[in-house]
């Protein structure tokens, strides 16, 4: 048993509202730069729908993901090591810029400095690709809410496997949103089909990342990402993906698309795993049977012969106490009511979802009936056989149970909780029904319709200090004003603070420390000089990103009043 | 031997030697971040899904047949039995495949990045210089192969231009031996040499990383963090050691406790 701890993440769906301030947020800290204008990290998708890129989940013609071969052992479905040695001058799995979509701008300068005329002066759609005016056909969500959906609906990967006539009653009844990131899976395709081995899966939280000095542009991942979460930066020729922003939860902060979610659909919390038991798992013979595979490999936090493994492997305590507080843990493997996303691509996926009820819950209530009654939901969700065949085949490899299990729990807390706050007597045969107790049912309430911070997101910091102390050990001549001032303990002070410091970083000059957007000098930031937080990155400038508002306005941020005066 | 034979076989060729060890050892160091072959397959597939694995597999083939044909001297293949007939036909026809296949490659690769807007746009001047001094170097050398080789009697560059490449990696430079060798032959290896010059400056780069290391690598690559921000992140570079500060046997003792 090799005990890791997986930062995950679970999604609750009935909650998304499709507003992506997810993904505007996450474009606005990751990637609103040239190169990747086409790359969402965290994207929403309206299902049914295309997705992005365009059918994604087609892995047919994608070739994501793994197969098991038939000696039982898993294979890259692009081929093995010496295929896609073979294939590097040409990667025929490779989406085109146009699967996601032709970036564009506008001509916004025409707004401003067209001439006077008769016409007023619009702003046309200019390609980021080429600089000459374009059609706009397709985006990240251009079938956002089903808009155009008459014609591209039928294109829909998973509809696909549906029967005709579901098709057509589909439309009718159903409709939710999919929001995605990397999924930061326990076995992932693209770290594996990286030639140059600069993806890695940090042994510490699991997070997923790329090597941007490593990698040298083979394109591998991008193809073998069975989720399509790999972008190749077109400008400087790397990949690129979702990093989990690292540097947030380093320092115990959620993501930004969590922390920005309107609907707080988001958890984020640690899952305990047996690293050796993963392959096997990834590599059972049935589809279906990959859900309960994936679910053995996860480890009890509180098992006294896991904490001590996971200790003996160097798991700090505060790490071993967010595993056992996890929301992830709950709703995997103790509620069970949240599924990953496309098991069958056999990567193990670790962002999961909890199945939105709400669809159906719409279609009772427009028919006149109780939406909140136990009997008439249970009975929709065997009647509704066209959703949750849908939601199947997102969810579990096509198995409806484990979709209805937890759609009928989601039902039956619902009633439950009915009864409760109309100040009716609880009907513990609710609860029962779907195999908890009257306890458990309040608990999941309270996470997943409560939904308190504290609760959502349980995110333990990472361990630097030990590292820290260990440098201050070593390296004595680290003092203030020593020779060695790089490190830790040549905090700013009176003989150093607001005089040249060297060469500035992305965060402006901080005193002596190797500048990473890391935790590490997150918390040099934080200090309580007003200087350094203001020093500018450049001469005359102010860097706003680490102003705290103390102090005033600063020299330089402001450009000189009419009249000479400073504002400072 | 005159000045300009000195010039061009000796001091060039080890010039461009020097810059271009040298070259990819300091952009290695400074600019891994801009080490990548900067692909453009996202941009058009149609025409690359052809030119790209012709000129590509079509260069493996010319690099290996230059081989062959440059470091082994001819007596050892003379003593495998590789008489000079049969390796003129090998060389002239696997070689003329070969240039057929890479320069068909190289034709698509630069018709498609003159015509397609989108990647012309991305095409940097050093792109563009090294596409004149590769597309210079293939076409003289096919040149030459057509000219002398094929329509001409056969030259045998092994009994001169071979020996003064092995004579320049053994540091008894002989430019004697390159003062006879036909027109293009000559063009092909200057042109050649200005490239290998400004190759660790360009994409070319891409060629020393060649990911053999996959084929023996485990599928999923592990990092810890502490390699790029904990402790070994802090380790001083070598040279740079700093002494330790005397501690007192009681001292030490206490701090490891």
């Amino acid at each position: 048993m090799r005990v890791m701890a997986q930062m995950s993440m679970i999604m609750n769906l009935d909650k998304c509202i499709g507003c992506h301030t997810c993904s505007v947020t996450c474009k606005q800290v990751w990637t609103n730069r040239e190169g990747v204008e086409y790359a969402w990290f965290n994207n929403v998708e309206t299902r049914p729908g295309l997705g992005y890129p365009r059918q994604y989940e087609d892995q047919e013609r994608w070739k994501g993901g793994w197969v098991r071969n038939k000696r039982g052992r898993l294979k890259l479905k692009g081929g093995g090591r010496l295929n896609k040695l073979a294939h590097i001058f040409n990667n025929p799995d490779l989406p085109g810029i146009d699967d996601y979509y032709e970036p564009w701008t506008y001509d916004y300068d025409m707004l401003t400095t067209a001439p006077a005329g008769t016409q007023s002066p619009v702003a046309r759609p200019k390609s980021l690709l080429t600089g000459r005016n374009m059609d706009i056909k397709w985006s990240g969500n251009w079938d956002d809410d089903l808009g155009g959906s008459q014609e591209t609906a039928a294109q829909d990967p998973i509809l696909a496997t549906m029967s005709e006539k579901v098709k057509m009653e589909f439309e009718e009844t159903f409709m939710f949103y999919l929001p995605r990131i990397c999924e930061h899976c326990l076995n992932p395709a693209c770290v594996s089909a990286c030639p140059s081995g600069a993806m890695y899966k940090r042994e510490e939280d699991g997070i997923v990342l790329v090597d941007e000095d490593g990698c040298r542009g083979w394109r591998m991942c991008v193809s073998a990402c069975p989720y399509k979460k790999v972008y190749f930066n077109h400008k400087t020729g790397k990949a690129e993906k979702c990093t989990l922003c690292y540097p947030l939860i380093e320092q115990g902060k959620p993501t930004i698309c969590s922390e920005t979610c309107v609907g707080r659909l988001r958890y984020l919390g640690l899952m305990l795993y047996d690293a050796d038991a993963v392959l096997e798992a990834a590599s059972v013979e049935n589809d279906q049977d990959l859900l309960e595979a994936q679910r053995s490999c996860f480890l009890d936090p509180f098992d006294p012969e896991v904490i001590a493994a996971a200790k003996a492997e160097g798991m700090a305590d505060d790490w071993i106490e967010a595993a056992q507080k996890s929301p992830i843990r709950k709703l995997i493997t103790e509620y069970k009511v949240a599924l990953p996303l496309h098991p069958e691509y056999r990567t193990m996926p670790m962002v999961w979802y909890i199945p939105p009820l709400s669809p159906v819950v719409d279609v009772v209530s427009n028919s006149g009936a109780d939406g909140e009654d136990t009997r008439t939901l249970f009975a929709a969700i065997d009647k509704l056989r066209i959703p949750v065949e849908y939601l199947a085949g997102l969810f579990s490899a096509g198995d409806v149970k484990p979709v209805e299990s937890s759609l009928r729990k989601l039902a039956a807390m619902r009633s439950f909780m009915r009864d409760i706050n109309l100040g009716r007597d609880e009907n513990a045969s609710i609860p029962e029904s779907v195999g908890m107790t009257a306890t458990e049912m309040k608990a999941m309430y309270r996470l997943l319709a409560i939904a308190k911070y504290e609760d959502r997101y349980v995110i333990p910091k990472a361990h630097v200090e030990t590292a820290r102390e260990l440098d201050e050990l070593g390296c004595s001549l680290d003092n203030e004003g020593g020779p060695g001032m790089g490190g830790p303990s040549s905090h700013a002070g009176p003989h150093n603070g607001g005089r040249d410091q060297g060469p500035a970083g992305p965060y402006g000059n901080t005193p002596g420390m190797p500048l990473n957007a890391t935790v590490d000098n997150y918390n040099e930031m934080v200090g309580d000089s007003p200087i350094i937080k203001t020093r500018p990155a450049t001469p005359g400038r102010i860097n706003l990103l680490n102003w705290n508002g103390t102090g005033g306005a600063p020299e330089g941020m402001f450009p000189p009043k009419l009249g000479g005066v400073s504002p400072a | 031997m005159n000045a300009w034979d000195f010039l061009l076989w000796v001091a060039f060729p080890y010039a461009a030697a020097a810059v271009f060890v040298v070259g990819h050892l300091l952009r290695f160091r400074y600019d891994q971040f801009g080490w990548t072959s900067r692909s453009s397959q996202t941009y058009e597939n149609r025409l690359l899904r052809w030119g790209s694995p012709m000129f590509h597999y079509g260069m493996l083939m010319v690099i290996g047949g230059h081989v062959v044909g440059l470091f082994i001297p001819k007596a050892w293949l003379e003593f495998f039995g590789v008489t000079e007939h049969i390796y003129h036909l090998g060389a002239t026809w696997l070689g003329t495949f070969a240039a057929v296949l890479t320069v068909a490659g190289l034709g698509i690769l630069i018709y498609r990045r003159r015509l397609n807007g989108r990647v012309l746009l991305v095409t940097t001047v050093m792109d563009k210089v090294m596409y004149v001094l590769l597309g210079g170097t293939i076409l003289f050398g096919t040149t030459a192969t057509v000219l002398y080789q094929i329509f001409g009697g056969g030259y045998d560059y092994r009994g001169s231009i071979s020996p003064w490449i092995r004579s320049l990696y053994g540091f008894q430079p002989d430019p004697a031996l390159m003062s006879d060798v036909p027109f293009f032959f000559q063009l092909h290896v200057l042109c050649a040499t200005t490239l290998f010059l400004l190759w660790p400056f360009t994409r070319l780069v891409h060629v020393f990383s060649a990911p053999l290391g996959y084929l023996v690598r485990p599928y999923v690559v592990y990092r810890s963090r502490d390699h790029h921000t904990g402790n070994s992140a802090r380790k001083v570079p070598r040279g740079w050691e700093r002494s330790q500060r005397p501690v007192a046997r009681r001292d030490r003792e206490r701090i490891r406790r």
